[in-house]
């Protein structure tokens, strides 16, 4: 090993990347190594056709040792990709990791452009400031904080469930955050699930149970995060418990009060039904709902409106008194060490589709819609019936409605060919009704989704290959509600005319409307499509740009449920694995001041959001708080006398990159 | 250049020299997008990493020009989505204050250029690195490190003219 010394002279290893061809194939690397050896204090410069290899990296760590090399530059790709790797490569030579600097001539160059002379031009501009700068780096020590073992999930749909299992039984204190009354999410109305056709419930239930029993798992329910504050393993989070007008460890799930409410019927709709069924102002949201606690609805409840009722549910609750109409909501704050953000989609609404007459013929349903008709415990009793109650002799499913169409969606919502087949498999089960699948690409990838479709193909389902442009009436005077669907059968090079009972409209998944909110609260970044931006596509699935929080689910883009479930594992083993660990590795580009210089101006205090920086009156100096100080550089800015510094970004370090990127 | 000031010639070959300070969270994040995306843009724009666009000292952009940019680039996350809170609304007084400064100095307006590009905008990277070397392109040169050479060189006529003046009404 080979520790150097302050008074040794400055030896830089330079190293260019071939990437393969992504980097060689634009830049010429060879010129550039020659261009970099030639620069002061560079002792060793090559070329390698993949640095982040093992041998490439080995390749480092014996130039350290038999050339004394006492810092590292590497033009590669991004460093927010590869720096840590080459960190922990030189700092296993004997190398302080930040004697080190990366130069992205990948995403920041060959990808980018495809003129090769300026591309390389540009390179060995990039790879001075790189050589410019490593001189003046200085030997930091990686900060440690403790992390807090309890984690936050966001949404208790399955993704959120399983991950809150997965943690909770490796005996991790999990709070579980979920806005509406009951977890469940979307899984907990559909009938069944594709390709095997088992029952949603019984496979989701016992799991929505078990996150209720379980001793590590606090489960909020009807309940919103509003701040978060803090960093990776030191998280400080608001939530808002909204008013359910039912104190929660009294209740019991009796429902007597839903019997006993001065509505002797449910008259309102009833939103886990999609409003196909009714409910009362007090009710479950649906029998198999965890917690199994009821919820008054303040809109609907006559007490909670006017304060004049009856009150016959609290008659009926007696001794248990679990309803207290003078409930308010509540705000909690938790410490938690990392969060996990499952907070799903939202299906398309078809309103935005007019020419598909959602809202205008009462025989046209959502997917969803369907999913409760279809359900034994749904509105209907698992009928499939129209609106006049009859059996639909003759089905319509749209695919695509909202997805893959410049005009609403451009993304394939990947889910919706396959419930399609299996709605169609269901509703043709039910009533024997001739089913059309109107589709434009037919997508099932995936395990036995293939094998799937060619199963409910052979029951003889219509698959017509072509985009509905119109669904509407029928006009002739028989036709009694039916509609018509006007479609171009492309396989077939005719518009066809296709008179149907019902038209179904398999919607497509979108981010929900607030997600732009929710990404804010966790400083996390949305694609432009709106869905949550993972740290890598491929490397870092589940990871955000935020340290210490987690995706899983749909809020990340549209899944399958086993890809939920998959996706919410891994965001658990990512948690779970910092956790484990005990403590995290901070960044040290922490700011500092250098007391001799600094005339107490003040002028940084305000400056601070995190009210790192305070001012010594014995000293008239200001003083940074390094265990606040979260690394900005906003301060070092902004001070007049130039007497803070920021680790790893300090003014000369900077002026030097200015320097070296102009140099052509 | 000495009576051309105003209108530098341009050189053959010569291309805008562009310095980016780009913040790690958004902004240099889209530009990793946009090269994962193979958006092509013109290669004149070299990028300087920092944590926040908020560490940007008004320095680093009159260096970057004494030192022969043609145009500097700033890019931080858009305003309420700074990593660090609020270190983009910082960022954007001093930027003000800078763009008098510089027009007082004979700097063009779009020479200095402050965007909000967030993480998923690698479009947004491409189209504002575009339009702002078609821009310098149209300006030209800024070449200020000629020119101060130039400027030296007046100061020191003057100090001349003024010692030579000074030693005829001491002689005379």
């Amino acid at each position: 090993m080979y520790i150097p010394k302050k008074s040794d002279p400055i030896r830089i290893g330079f190293y260019v990347c071939h990437c393969g061809v992504n980097i060689a194939g634009t830049i010429d690397v060879k010129a550039v190594a020659q261009y970099a050896a030639k620069l002061p204090n560079v002792v060793v410069s090559r070329d390698y056709k993949y640095m982040c290899s093992d041998p490439g990296q080995e390749l480092i760590q014996q130039d350290i040792l038999e050339n004394r090399l006492n810092r590292i530059v590497v033009a590669a790709c991004s460093p927010l990709l590869h720096e840590h790797t080459f960190r922990g490569a030189i700092s296993k030579a004997g190398l302080n990791p930040y004697f080190f600097q990366m130069v992205n001539i990948r995403e920041h160059n060959s990808w980018v452009h495809t003129d090769k002379e300026a591309a390389t031009r540009k390179a060995m501009a990039q790879v001075r400031a790189a050589i410019n700068r490593v001189p003046l780096h200085k030997p930091l020590e990686v900060k440690k904080a403790p992390i807090n073992p309890n984690v936050l999930i966001v949404g208790g749909g399955i993704a959120g469930i399983h991950a809150a299992l997965v943690l909770a039984n490796a005996g991790k204190l999990v709070y579980l955050v979920e806005r509406e009354p009951t977890i469940g999410g979307h899984m907990a109305k559909f009938d069944k699930t594709f390709p095997t056709l088992d029952c949603a419930m019984c496979v989701l239930s016992p799991k929505m149970s078990a996150v209720d029993k379980h001793p590590n798992i606090r489960l909020w329910t009807y309940s919103e995060v509003v701040k978060v504050d803090g960093y990776v393993g030191n998280y400080r989070v608001t939530v808002r418990r909204k008013p359910r007008y039912i104190i929660e460890d009294l209740c019991t799930g009796c429902q007597e009060c839903v019997d006993a409410c001065v509505y002797k019927k449910p008259a309102f709709p009833d939103d886990f039904n999609l409003g196909l069924g009714k409910r009362k102002p007090v009710y479950l949201p649906f029998a198999q709902a965890v917690p199994p606690i009821v919820i008054i609805d303040p809109e609907t409840c006559i007490e909670v409106k006017t304060g004049k009722c009856k009150k016959t549910c609290v008659e009926a609750c007696g001794d248990r008194k679990a309803i207290d109409f003078k409930q308010q909501e509540e705000l909690r704050e938790i410490q938690v060490g990392t969060i996990i953000v499952a907070t799903g989609f939202k299906t398309f609404d078809p309103h935005r589709t007019p020419y598909y007459g959602y809202g205008v013929y009462p025989n046209v349903y959502t997917s969803l819609e369907v999913e409760r008709l279809v359900n034994s415990s749904g509105p209907t009793g698992g009928e499939v019936v129209l609106k006049n109650g009859q059996k639909p002799k003759k089905v319509a499913i749209i695919h695509c409605v909202g997805s893959r169409d410049e005009n609403t969606n451009r993304w394939c919502s990947r889910v919706c060919c396959l419930y399609s087949l299996k709605l169609a498999h269901l509703i043709h089960e039910r009533t024997e009704a001739e089913i059309f699948n109107f589709y434009i690409d037919m997508r099932s990838p995936g395990k036995s989704m293939e094998e799937f479709y060619n199963r409910i193909a052979e029951e003889g389902i219509q698959m017509i290959r072509g985009k509905v442009a119109d669904v509407f009436p029928d006009p002739s005077p028989e036709a009694n509600g039916r509609l018509v669907v006007k479609a171009e059968d492309t396989l077939m090079n005719r518009i066809l005319h296709v008179p149907v009972d019902m038209v179904v409209l398999a919607v497509g998944l979108e981010p929900h409307p607030d997600a732009d909110d929710v990404r804010r609260l966790f400083n996390m970044s949305c694609s432009s499509e709106g869905w949550f931006l993972e740290r890598h596509p491929k490397l870092a699935p589940v990871s955000t740009p935020t340290e210490g929080i987690f995706l899983a689910g749909c809020c990340q883009g549209p899944k399958d449920i086993p890809d939920s479930v998959a996706q919410a594992g891994a965001a658990a083993a990512e948690a779970f694995s910092l956790i484990d660990r005990g403590h995290i590795e901070m960044e040290p580009n922490t700011a500092f001041v250098i007391e001799s210089e600094c005339s107490g101006c003040k002028s940084c205090i305000p400056l601070c959001p995190y009210t790192a920086i305070s001012y010594l009156p014995d000293k008239k100096k200001a003083y940074i708080n390094e265990a606040l100080c979260k690394g900005c550089g906003t301060c070092v800015g902004a001070c007049p006398s130039g007497s803070i510094v920021q680790n790893l970004f300090e003014d000369a370090e900077v002026f030097s990159e200015i320097e070296g990127v102009l140099a052509e | 250049m000495s009576e051309t000031a105003g209108k530098r010639q341009v050189e053959a070959g010569w291309s805008p020299r562009i310095v980016a300070f780009f913040c790690n969270w958004c902004t240099y994040t889209a530009a990793d997008l946009a090269g994962v995306s193979r958006l092509k843009y013109a290669p004149n724009v070299r990028v300087i990493r920092l944590m926040c666009s908020g560490r940007v000292d008004p320095q680093f952009i009159l260096e970057a020009f004494a030192r022969g940019a043609d145009g500097v680039l700033v890019g931080g996350c858009h305003p309420n989505d700074c990593h660090y809170v609020e270190g983009n609304y910082k960022m954007l007084r001093r930027a003000r204050l800078l763009r008098r400064m510089l027009a007082g100095m004979g700097i063009e307006e779009a020479r200095f250029r402050l965007e909000w590009i967030s993480a998923a905008e690698g479009e947004k990277v491409k189209v504002v690195v575009n339009e702002m070397v078609e821009q310098i392109r149209a300006l030209g040169p800024l070449g200020l490190p000629g020119r101060w050479a130039e400027w030296d060189r007046e100061v020191a006529e003057l100090a001349a003219k003024v010692e030579r003046e000074e030693s005829e009404v001491a002689h005379g």
